[in-house]
Order: C-alpha cells, then structure tokens, then sequence
C-alpha cells in the first residue's frame, strides 16, 4: 500500500523540525536507561573497594585509542551535516563513509579488548564487575552498530539528495552514542 | 521511502483520493490514528478479561480453599502465585497502560488538536506490533514447561532470578522479556504522542487551548520515558541473571537484590501517576461538559500535574520501608509522600468546583465521572497511612495495602477506561450506547466493588498478610468470622464480573444497532467533535482552525450554552 505522509507531519508550531524533536525525545528516553545502568555501577563500585583492582585489568589504552576514534568519528558527521546543508553530495557521502569507517575501527579495537580479557579469563559472569563491564559495553556497541546501519541506509537516500536533514538527525544521535563512551570511559577504565 | 521532513506541497493534497482497501491494510497494518487506538483498546480488553478470570480464580480459592473452582479446577500452590503474579502484571501493564495511554492517546490526540494523523503513522504501527508481540510472549510464558512466573508482580530478586528459587525456568526469562517488549513499544509511542502534540497542532491552537486530558497524557509519557529507563537497564540485569548467570541481584555472587527495589520502584510510583493522569484528564472533560460549566482552573489544574509530575519521582522508596532502608531515608520518603498528595488533592478540589453551580447531567459518562472522584479519594487517603513509614511496618504486605492499591487502580483502571469509552462511543463508531443498559452496569459494577475491597481493608487491618494461598494454615486468620469476610468479597467479586455482561450486550448491540450519533451528540466544544462520527481517514473535511479555549460553556457572548473551539465568534 502506498503511504501517504500525513499532513500533521509537515506541521511545526515550535519551529523545530518534527524529525529533529523526535531524536531528541528517543535520546531523552536513551539517556534515563543509560542513566540506570550507570546509576546502578556506581551504586556498587562505591560499596566494593576491591573493584578498583579488578578495573585494572582493563586494557586503558585500547580505551583511549576508541575515545579518540569516536570523537574523530563525531566531527566527520559534522562535516557531514555541514556539506549536506551546503547540498555538496560528494562531500556529505565521503564524510558519512568516514564515520561509519571509525564505527567499524571502534568496533575492532573492542573485539581485541574483549578477546584479550576472555582470553586472562575475564568472563561475563567472573563476577559483578566484569557483568557491568560486558553489559555497558556491549549495549554500547549495539548503539553504535544500530548508528552505522542507519548511516549506511541514510546514505542511499543522500545519494540521489533524498531526505538530505535525516544526516543532521543521525549526526545527533551519534553524539549521544559518542557521549555514552565519555562516561564509560573514565568508569570503567581510568578510575582504578 | 517517503518524506518525513517539511513537505509543504502535501497540505495541497489531503487524503481525498483513497482507494478501497481490504480487511488487512484497514484493520490490521493500518497507519491510522484511531486504527491503532481501537487496536490497542481491544487487546486491552482482551487481556483486562484473562486478569479478571485470574482474579477470579484465586479469589475463590481464598473463600473456599482446596475445593475445585468452576471452570478451572483444583487449584494447586504454584498456579495461585502464578494467577496472582500475572493478574497484577496483566491488569497493569495489559490493560490500565495499553486502553489509557495507548488507545485514548492514539485516539484523542490527532482529534482533539486538529490534525489528520499522528505526525509519524508508521511508528505508530510498529509501537502496537511490538505491544502485540509483547502479549503474546506473555501469554505463551503461562503455558511453558514449569508454567508462568510466580514471584509477584514486583519480581523481587533473588526469587525472581534464580530459577532454583522460583522453579519456573522459562516463565520468569519469558516475563522479563514480555514487560521489557512492551515497555520498548510505549516509549515509541510516547515520542510520537510527544512530537504530535508539539508540532502538529491546530492553526490557532496555543499551549493554553489543549484540552486537559491531551496535557495530561502527555505529562504521563514523560514520566514513563524519565522513569522506565533505569527499570529497562535493570530488566536486562535480570534478564542476564536468569539466563547467563551473572549475580547483578544474587547476593550469594556479590549482587544486591535491594538494588532492584530502588530500579523497580523509581519506575513503579511514577506508573501509578502514568496510569492516573489520562484517567483523570478523562474525567475533567466529562465533567465539565456534563455540567454544563468551564472547567475550574485550568492552568490551575496544569501546574498541578506538573507539580505531582516532579513530587512522583520523590516517593519510591515508600514502598521499601521494611526492606533495611535507613530509617533516616524512611522519614525523608514518607513526608515527600505526604507532599504529593497536595497537588492531587488540589486536582480534586477543582474538579467539585467545576460541578459546584453548574448544570449537572446525570449521563452514564458522567455517573462514571463522578464515582472516579468518590472512589480514587478513599484510594488517596487510605494512602497517607501507608505512607507514614510508622505505620506502615505494621501495614505493609497486608490486605490494607492491597485494598488502598484496588481503590486507586480500581478508579484508574476501570472507572476511568469506562467513562472513556461511554463518552467517546458515539465518535468512535458512529452510534449511540443505550442509557439504561449502561446505568445497570454501573451500578452492577460501583456496589460490588467497595463490597469487594471495604472487607479486604478490614481484613488487612486484622493483621492477614498478601500472598498466602491457604490461610487455614494460620490459626489466628483461619477464624470464622475472618473466613466469612474472604466469602463475601468473593461473591461480590462474582457478582461484579456477572455484571460485566450487560456491558458487553450494550457495547456489541449499540456498535451495530445503536441510534445513529450526531456529529457533537454531548454539546461539547472540543475539536474531536467537529469531526463526522465515526471520525472517517484524515479526520476532517477541512482541517478545523481554534478561535478559543476548549471549556468555553455557557459563556454570555456564545449563542447556545456550548462555544465550540471551531466557531470564528
């Protein structure tokens, strides 16, 4: 059946874009179930002092070297943002490309991390750390798996300039999913 | 794929040429607005009559324990905590979440500001597909190997999250995964009703002409999005502790099984404001329009919700008072309990003084309308006991508790759900419900029910605790005149249920031989009534534009005592 976008989706009585508020809202709902689990990991490592040991184990520069790659990663789909405002279909396709490239790399260096630490016996169940580790983490990289599909389907529509303000929409979300890791980061690595 | 951004050039084209289309792509795949509400209200249905079997099941066994119960059986130990586990999830996240927020949300919402869909119809799709799949891993979890979850609807660890605790391997993981489905739906939903409300609004229609309930359906979604999240991170905490074996909630692996209290709590109080607020919108706008009066205070009412909005996320740990909680904590929660009942109490108050003066019309809607306000106070101040953490040590995990939670949800659940549906009928399918057969079914329904849950607080107060599948066990409540309380709330739990037929005649015969309704059949000024009955795709002829506020009754400049938002002067 053919769809028809109803009217109510051009309307916009705050003057934002609908696609864009609806992001917003997704993240919204995003940042309270991080929030939890974060939450949650605190609550626990305040109560363990042995937890600081067994952070350790956590190999820091394969942890930097990812923070570094996503924050690269976070510019390009600025750069993105900015030739598609600019309809530059070259540019905007090169600089998605890009981004999805540093999801991919991110994604390696975690395989090497996890591998590493199942290798030392570092498993899911070890103990209550690790099973916040690999449970953050990993729900972490299904947030960046899920923004690399969406790159890669956006990136269709950009091709023939279809739908050019959805790369705005998943430059946001990417942001969160790249802020996500700036908490992850320092409490699941640095703090020893 | 389509555009969703601006597209400016489809206010040209509006839904004029619409092909026929089949059964399915009507019905079933539909992207339309009141489709998908009426989707979500029969599953509601639906599933409110497989919570009320459950109820009826395990409320015979209470009366007469050990004897075979008509149309079930004998009824063993696991089935009862399983019945009652899955009544409580059921009644709540199957029926009070899908017919309040989901069904009148998708319902109202487009109608009531003026617009022709939801501003993303497709998501609105996938959010029922979800909540379907959701009911349905739910009900396959009952008849698994070991059958359905039994450890309360609270799912407290570590019963919930060892199998060799609960000995229902599969019912627990399949419940987990059924709430979590259905809490994913919700969220979907909820960005939609946000952004609609938002950006697609009437021309004309300011912040200050929405009608109540579509305000207070909205406030409800953002506590659901503020305050499930965290239980979402903790459902796959539990999830994992079930299947993979890690210990986030087994203290015997270095878990904390208090810490799922916190998560399910965080989430649990602010649901029963989620649940709350849209009924209460309910019956704002029935009450004003059968009065005949502006609605009393409506920014009043506003700020109100707001204020009960933040004061919710203050309270949850009024339900942990004897779980080791620091008793410095307890008093901290058992004032800011005592607190939230201001602004809700404020509510009240304006909607008495909305009838005070008015013309009051004695409708089926409104005699659901006013008995909300009845019921849900003793609801509300049986509450202040428990929440008063000295008492509650004595309360807490007794009949009290679980008459006052009946006598909030009862008003919620039902009563709210009903006066909806009497009231928005004659839009939602064209016909008028028959007076009578309605005013039977209140009354079957309002008399059992306090005859239900008036013994069940005396019971409580008698010290008899929740849960417990046989109390001859227990010398000091298996007495006679203890048993013969249990005895009369059962039958008038029978009775109530019986009289849920004449309901079900009315709304089935009034669907298909009801009197035809007129497009505004009640004289009431919002924007849903402008629109044919039933509301046909796209909702209006031509989009309607909002000259005034929507409670304008009786005002001395209008013609008639009704002013609809619509009317240039």
């Amino acid at each position: 059946m053919a769809f028809h976008a109803p009217i109510a989706t051009g309307r916009s009585n705050t003057g934002i874009p609908t696609g864009r508020l609806a992001v917003w809202w997704l993240l919204a709902s995003e940042v309270f179930i991080f929030g939890g689990l974060i939450a949650s990991y605190l609550l626990h490592r305040l109560n363990n002092e042995n937890w600081g040991e067994i952070a350790a184990n956590t190999s820091t520069p394969a942890g930097a070297l990812n923070t570094f790659v996503l924050l690269t990663s976070s510019l390009f789909i600025v750069l993105a943002h900015a030739a598609s405002e600019r309809k530059d279909i070259a540019r905007t396709l090169k600089f998605i490309w890009l981004t999805i490239g540093c999801g991919g790399i991110f994604l390696v260096v975690k395989a090497y991390e996890y591998t590493t630490e199942i290798s030392h016996g570092f498993v899911l169940t070890s103990n209550v750390f690790w099973s916040f580790y690999y449970t953050a983490t990993a729900l972490h990289a299904c947030h960046v798996i899920a923004g690399m599909f969406i790159m890669w389907m956006i990136s269709h529509d950009v091709k023939i300039s279809k739908n050019l303000h959805r790369v705005e929409l998943i430059g946001i979300y990417w942001h969160f999913v790249d802020l996500v890791w700036i908490f992850l980061f320092p409490l699941l690595y640095i703090a020893k | 794929m389509s555009d969703t951004g601006i597209a400016a050039g489809h206010a040209a084209a509006p839904h004029e040429h619409h092909e026929e289309m089949d059964f399915w792509s009507k019905y079933v795949f539909s992207t339309d607005h009141k489709i998908i509400g009426f989707q979500y209200m029969f599953t509601g249905m639906f599933m409110a009559l497989i919570g009320g079997f459950m109820a009826y099941v395990f409320r015979m066994q209470l009366a007469f324990p050990g004897e075979s119960v008509p149309l079930f059986g004998q009824v063993t130990s696991g089935d009862y905590n399983m019945l009652i586990t899955n009544h409580g999830t059921i009644m709540i996240f199957w029926v009070a979440m899908p017919v309040l927020i989901a069904a009148l949300g998708n319902y109202l919402i487009p109608l009531m500001l003026g617009c022709d869909d939801m501003v993303f119809p497709r998501l609105n799709r996938l959010s029922y597909q979800i909540f379907l799949l959701s009911a349905i891993v739910l009900i396959i979890s009952f008849i698994v190997p070991g059958g359905g979850f039994g450890g309360a609807w609270t799912a407290y660890p570590p019963l919930s999250a060892s199998a060799e605790y609960n000995h229902t391997d599969w019912g627990s993981s399949l419940w987990v995964l059924a709430v979590a489905l259905e809490f994913a739906a919700f969220l979907l939903g909820g960005i939609n009703f946000l952004t609609t409300s938002m950006n697609a609004r009437a021309e004309g229609m300011k912040m200050m002409d929405i009608p109540i309930v579509v305000w207070m359906i909205n406030v409800a979604v953002i506590l659901f999005m503020a305050s499930v999240g965290p239980l979402i991170a903790g459902a796959v905490m539990l999830f994992l502790d079930q299947r993979i074996g890690t210990s986030f909630f087994l203290p015997a692996g270095g878990g904390d099984p208090v810490l799922w209290q916190h998560l399910f709590w965080f989430f649990g109080h602010p649901e029963v404001y989620v649940v709350l607020l849209p009924a209460m919108g309910v019956v704002a706008e029935v009450i004003t329009t059968f009065s005949r009066k502006k609605l009393f205070g409506y920014k009043t009412i506003l700020y109100t919700t707001f204020a009960t909005g933040v004061l919710s996320f203050t309270v949850w740990a009024h339900h942990q008072f004897v779980s080791g909680i620091d008793p410095r904590m307890g008093n901290i929660f058992a004032v800011t309990t005592l607190l939230i009942s201001i602004p809700i109490a404020e509510i009240m108050f304006c909607y008495v003084a909305t009838l005070y003066g008015g013309s009051i019309r004695l409708t089926t809607p409104m005699l659901w309308g006013l008995s909300f306000i009845v019921e849900f106070l003793l609801g509300g101040v049986t509450g202040i006991y428990l929440g008063a953490s000295a008492m509650d040590v004595y309360f807490h995990d007794t009949y009290f508790v679980l008459a006052h939670f009946h006598y909030t949800f009862f008003p919620i659940a039902i009563i709210g759900v009903f006066t909806a549906v009497t009231y928005w009928f004659p839009k939602m399918f064209g016909r008028m419900m028959n007076e009578t057969l309605g005013k039977i079914h209140f009354w079957g329904t309002i008399i059992p029910f306090n005859c239900i849950f008036i013994p069940l607080f005396l019971l409580g107060m008698a010290g008899q605790h929740r849960r417990i599948y046989n109390y001859n066990n227990f010398p000091d409540l298996a007495t006679e005149n203890l048993q013969d309380l249990r005895v009369f709330a059962t039958s008038a739990m029978v009775i109530m249920l019986l009289f849920q037929i004449p309901f079900i005649v009315n709304f089935f015969y009034s669907l298909f031989y009801g009197e035809k309704a007129e497009k505004n059949p009640w004289k009431a000024n919002t924007l849903e009534w402008v629109a044919e009955s039933p509301a046909p795709h796209g909702n209006f002829k031509e989009l309607p534009k909002v000259y005034r506020g929507p409670y304008e009754f009786s005002h001395p400049d209008a013609k008639e005592d009704y002013w609809p938002q619509n009317v240039p002067n």
